[in-house]
């Protein structure tokens, strides 16, 4: 178990050197000189050289690297090259609403999926598992923001329930907050709903084929408690991965909705700073993203570790 | 209620419905977008200020948007662009990443597990936001979508492939073939690249999906392919200040894009349970 922790751990620090390397290579080296895309091409050489001084790309690009990684380690995300505006106290701030609207959309499709997935894969050979089955695949097609766009105009614009947009932190305003929340949540959570009860669908199938279920039948269970005794903990390997790798997928997707209900969260920040160019800011919201999506995936392995006993020991037993 | 707990042979044999019902949405966006190269009701880009926000109708079917263009028009034309960065984007990630997976899984060793932490360091930029930072450093549009889509989905071809090729290694006619001495290039053309294709021809179907949700996401993001030219998701975005009043008009590209994904992920799956079921292992 411990071998595996730090097997894992430092699989975590090696990709997010690579992929930090990664970031300050193609949006500091690749495009060129950062003044120029800054400035414009007709920018008179003396500007180009007053903005690199100020923002200290005249110097070489490996101390420029050095100088934001030690940054980051620090939390210290830079000044942005647009505005000038401290870049750190500005992520911290948005990262913490798109964390909200990503959890309590992950939880809304949790409570929905779950039962919902479970019920399907009881009754897959009969009409409700092939409702559920054809609902959930109708729903996996459909984009976040399609929802979100869907949403605006029913229960906001045409029934004025919640407002069409906008955000209150929690702490200033709670019932406030939940009007705002909910709609960007159920936009990110319905489509998470319809992928990840497809995933709790054919896992229970599977474990419903297991040898040690027919067992437990054997022994008096019926089909129901078996499952919740005996199937559901197995089910739930591979359901935690799913959960985990959509987690990671509903930050990305958080960047769409929240360009839908206006929420200032990092995927807005981010939209706005690629709009304007503001290459140090594109790399530090990046990061940040990053660092999120991999923390995920550790977290995601450690949990499969615990579940999944015969994986304590072994070193690379991935298929 | 009272059939037995153990489950059934998976499939009748005969006609599959996912594989039919995906295969003929796919022909439709298909078809729609090879018409438009020769007809359209109307010009798509051509603004008639006269018509503007006209709902559904006989002559505009699907209505006309704020500038007065067809919704109709302009929903075909926007069918070729998803097509385009789909077939791009799908080609690029299966070019690099099932040679990559094939290596991987005949090489095995360092030079197998290294290329797999490679293509496991790109899973920490889901494609979207691959395709953000591209657009960030080389200027938004069709191509640096398309490319950084591709290269984003390099990762799911490896794995597919690697763990195709590991199953097919461990057959008895790649052990005769390796006993005879046949040299590796040979046994990965002959054996290994036949019995992954199916995998691979799913992986395709599944990614194609994928990618044409990401492109109407970026183009909703304004980080897509550029006006005039149509595409789904920007269309979708225009749509945003006239909810309430002109629902149709996100309503349009909204249904065409969930149509052309849809089609893509039943067609995948339906693939996935008719290809070759021993190498496919179970669905997901």
């Amino acid at each position: 178990m411990r071998t595996r922790v730090a097997w894992l751990a430092g699989q975590l620090v090696l990709t997010l050197a690579v992929a930090s390397v990664a970031v300050f290579w193609v949006l500091r080296v690749l495009p060129g000189d950062s003044a120029v895309v800054a400035l414009g091409v007709n920018a008179t050489p003396e500007a180009l050289d007053q903005w690199r001084a100020a923002h200290g790309t005249d110097r070489p690009l490996i101390v420029q690297y050095l100088d934001w990684m030690g940054g980051l380690l620090h939390a210290d995300f830079g000044t942005s090259f647009v505005t000038g505006r401290d870049l750190t106290a500005l992520i911290l701030d948005r990262v913490q609403v798109t964390l909200i609207i990503v959890g309590l959309g992950m939880l809304l499709a949790l409570l929905v999926a779950i039962p919902l997935g479970t019920l399907a894969a009881v009754h897959h050979r009969s009409a409700w598992g092939t409702v559920i089955g054809g609902a959930s695949q109708v729903g996996v097609a459909v984009p976040n923001f399609l929802v979100g766009v869907l949403l605006v105009s029913f229960v906001a614009v045409r029934a004025r329930w919640l407002p069409a947009g906008g955000w209150v932190p929690p702490i200033l305003d709670p019932a406030e907050f939940w009007r705002h929340a909910i709609l960007p949540a159920v936009a990110l959570g319905t489509v998470q709903a319809a992928i990840i009860t497809r995933y709790v669908r054919s896992a229970v199938i599977e474990v419903m084929r297991e040898d040690f279920l027919r067992t437990a039948r054997a022994s008096g269970h019926t089909r129901t408690t078996a499952l919740v005794h005996h199937g559901l903990r197995n089910a739930g390997v591979p359901v935690v991965t799913v959960v985990g790798v959509q987690l990671a997928g509903m930050l990305v997707g958080a960047i769409v909705v929240e360009r839908v209900f206006v929420v200032p969260g990092l995927g807005s920040l981010l939209v706005d700073a690629v709009n304007q160019r503001d290459l140090q800011a594109v790399q530090s919201i990046v990061m940040t993203l990053v660092v999120l999506v991999v923390a995920i995936n550790f977290v995601v392995d450690l949990l499969y570790t615990v579940l999944d006993p015969r994986l304590r020991t072994g070193r690379e037993v991935r298929a | 209620m009272s059939e037995a707990a153990t489950v059934g042979p998976r499939r009748r044999p005969g006609v599959h419905p996912q594989l039919v019902i995906g295969a003929v949405l796919v022909a439709l966006v298909v078809v729609v977008a090879l018409v438009s190269f020769a007809w359209t009701p109307f010009d798509p880009i051509h603004a008639v200020p006269a018509d503007r926000l006209q709902g559904p109708s006989a002559q505009h079917w699907f209505g006309t948007d704020r500038f007065g263009r067809d919704v109709l028009s302009q929903l075909m034309v926007g069918a070729r662009i998803t097509l385009y960065v789909g077939v791009v984007a799908v080609g690029i990630a299966a070019v690099v990443g099932i040679p990559v997976g094939v290596v991987a899984g005949m090489r095995g060793g360092v030079p197998g597990a290294a290329l797999m932490r490679g293509a496991d360091v790109l899973l920490a930029f889901p494609g979207l936001l691959l395709a953000i930072v591209f657009g960030a450093a080389f200027g938004a549009g069709t191509t640096t979508a398309m490319v950084a889509l591709g290269i984003g989905a390099i990762p799911a071809f490896a794995r597919v492939a690697r763990s195709g090729t590991l199953q097919v290694m461990r057959t008895d006619y790649v052990l005769a073939a390796r006993a005879a001495n046949r040299p590796a290039w040979a046994i990965a053309w002959r054996h290994v690249l036949p019995n992954i294709a199916g995998i691979a021809v799913v992986q395709a179907s599944v990614n194609f999906g994928l990618a044409v949700l990401a492109e109407a996401a970026l183009s909703f993001l304004g980080l897509g392919t550029a006006p005039p030219t149509p595409s789904w998701g920007r269309m979708l975005q225009d749509s945003q200040q006239f909810l309430g009043t002109y629902d149709y008009l996100a309503i349009a590209p909204g249904v065409a894009i969930a149509v052309a994904v849809l089609g893509f992920n039943l067609l995948g799956d339906g693939l996935r349970d008719v290809l070759d079921p021993r190498l496919l292992g179970r669905r997901r």
